[in-house]
């Protein structure tokens, strides 16, 4: 159907979207998972409760995700060239992608953590346990399978984030249906490019799922 | 002993901020908590019971006055000395708090991984309870699969882990039927005994002091309203919040006009026998029984029973001197009749 070039365009197209979410997710983590623990052990119900600071952080997590992402990969722009050097390229996209998706995973890590049973906490706390310990042992532990099933929706979410940012010549699947459907009105590349989306969408979503419903112990 | 109590509360109160001001959940609480022995804090529902208990462990700072466990003042100690101190007091709690993505055995093993003890050691220790608490064969099962019951065990033995002094029982129970509760009723005297650890039952269900505890503290709207062996309260509970609580169903008696009645109260020195049928049979002469709340502890009967004696002065006068000769106390009650 079409010219080898175009497929091996597609293949690196797709291996670069597959590096960007990745890359994106796991750095988007160590910032938002640390940010979520956060919220949740400085509200007034928390371990810690903090009442300001507590305020403080989430007002500057809606400030961040209420900023339309198109707006926000401009806007760091920036930032991106003191960091990476360049604004073009897929390293140069993983930083608007992280700074979008940390205040939104800090936001699913948060509602996964309130999940965890008072009561289980409370146990531990009567068995001497510390903030930390309760942190790593009790929070992570029992909401695993919730965490699990925000970690699909994190990525496949950074997914879409990272076709979004081909507007800015970021390289991946967007990229080329950009420059393929849209500029050069070859739509049967960019049909090619979103069914490729889709089944990774689909992949990744089904792998949480199962992973954590693999994982859940409470039936 | 009594001078060296495992736990002195002394004058502790504790206050809530609340939405109309500040609110007293408790005020003035005294008691002192005797080594070895079953307590029981019994009251209604709202009275202050679990924030009693949660002050006893410092999981809720009290905003007067102070705990001394095994003479040391709670309120003076560092976050990491009250952690210390935490691991000799176990706590179980009506919805058993398991951490439902560990199995048992690795619940049993969390307080002692939380104290820092060696993962095979711990793993020997909760074994051993495993085994105390007859559930080695749920060693690898998630508390998922295990009944109501089953549950509050694997807290039992979870509390116990830590070797702790304590065990403090918040509605340990009261998400159990009958025939379960008395199963972890059992257990916990049996514990008691065995290993001598002191257990701070809190309960609203009088049979679950009646069945275990030794003395028992009675909470009513914050404070604690009586402290007695648990045969005192029984037989002769002097506060209205007592009475409620030991004869919740004397206030439905129907009042009957006309002649003498009289309470009897068994208070532990009489055996458990058909005393009033035995008074019958030897009179020859029918009483009305108008209220009866005995209990059968260890053979010995305790509670109370009014009757409405015959018409016959004389006979009644007669049958009063029978039954204080049985060593009972009677008391003519006017309020019946
Ligand atoms: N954290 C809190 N903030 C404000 N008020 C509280 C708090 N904890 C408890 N209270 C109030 O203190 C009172 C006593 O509560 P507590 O839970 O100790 O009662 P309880 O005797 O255990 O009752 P129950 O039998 O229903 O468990 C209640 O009126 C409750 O609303
Ligand atoms: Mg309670």
């Amino acid at each position: 159907m079409f010219d080898p070039s175009v497929w091996t365009m597609l293949g690196q197209g797709l291996l670069e979207s597959i590096y960007m979410t990745l890359v994106s997710t796991a750095l988007a983590y160590l910032f938002g998972l640390p940010l979520g623990i956060a919220l949740v052990i400085t509200d007034k119900d928390g371990i810690h409760p903090k009442e300001t600071f507590n305020w403080i952080l989430g007002l500057i997590i809606n400030l961040l995700r209420s900023v339309p992402f198109l707006i926000l990969l401009i806007m760091v722009i920036p930032v991106t060239r003191a960091i990476v050097g360049t604004i073009i390229g897929t390293n140069a996209t993983i930083v608007p992608l992280v700074i979008a998706a940390a205040p939104f995973i800090a936001r699913l890590v948060e509602s996964s953590l309130k999940e965890v049973d008072k009561g289980v906490i409370e146990a531990a706390q009567s068995m001497g346990a510390s903030s930390m310990q309760i942190i790593t042992r009790v929070l992570l532990p029992e909401a695993r399978p919730s965490l699990i099933v925000g970690g699909a929706i994190a990525v496949t979410t950074i997914l879409s984030y990272s076709a979004l940012a081909g507007f800015v010549a970021g390289g991946g699947l967007g990229d080329i249906a950009i420059r393929y459907g849209y500029h050069r009105y070859q739509t049967d590349v960019m049909l090619i490019t979103v069914v490729m989306l889709v089944v990774i969408v689909q992949v990744l979503q089904e792998m949480g799922t199962r992973l954590a419903r693999l994982g859940d112990k409470r039936k | 002993m009594s001078d060296n109590p495992i736990i002195r509360i002394e004058n502790l109160g504790k206050i809530f901020p609340g939405p109309d001001g500040e609110f007293y959940a408790l005020e003035d609480i005294n008691l002192d908590i005797r080594r070895g022995e079953i307590f029981g804090i019994i009251g209604m529902s709202g009275a202050g019971k679990s924030t009693l208990v949660r002050c006893i462990n410092f999981l809720e700072r009290p905003t007067e006055g102070t705990v001394y466990f095994d003479g040391q003042d709670l309120s003076v100690l560092t976050k990491k000395e009250l952690y210390k101190v935490r691991q000799s007091m176990g706590m179980i709690f009506q919805q058993f708090n398991l951490l439902m993505q560990r199995t048992v055995l690795s619940n049993v093993c969390f307080p002692l991984e939380i104290a820092g003890i060696d993962k095979k050691k711990a793993v020997e220790r909760a074994k051993e309870l495993l085994a105390l608490v007859d559930l080695t064969d749920k060693t690898y099962a998630y508390p998922s699969q295990l009944s109501g019951g089953q549950r509050q065990r694997v807290a039992i033995a979870r509390a116990l882990a830590t070797n702790p002094k304590v065990l403090l029982c918040d509605e340990a129970t009261s998400a159990l039927d009958p025939a379960t509760t008395r199963g972890v009723l059992m257990l916990l005297k049996d514990i008691n005994k065995r290993l001598g650890i002191t257990i701070v039952v809190i309960t609203h269900e009088m049979r679950v002091i009646e069945e275990i505890c030794n003395r028992v503290a009675i909470i009513d709207k914050s404070r604690i309203a009586e402290v007695g062996s648990v045969e005192e309260i029984f037989t002769r509970p002097r506060t209205a919040a007592a009475k409620r609580l030991v004869f919740p169903e004397e206030h439905s008696i129907e009042i009957l006009p006309g002649r003498r009645c009289c309470r009897i109260v068994f208070d532990g020195s009489s055996s458990f026998e058909p005393i009033i049928a035995g008074m019958v049979l030897d009179f020859r002469q029918v009483v009305n029984i108008l209220f009866a709340d005995t209990k059968n502890i260890d053979g010995k009967a305790f509670g109370q029973i009014v009757i409405q004696l015959p018409d016959n002065e004389l006979i009644a006068d007669r049958m009063i001197e029978y039954l204080r000769g049985k060593n009972l106390t009677v008391e003519e009650v006017d309020g019946y009749v």
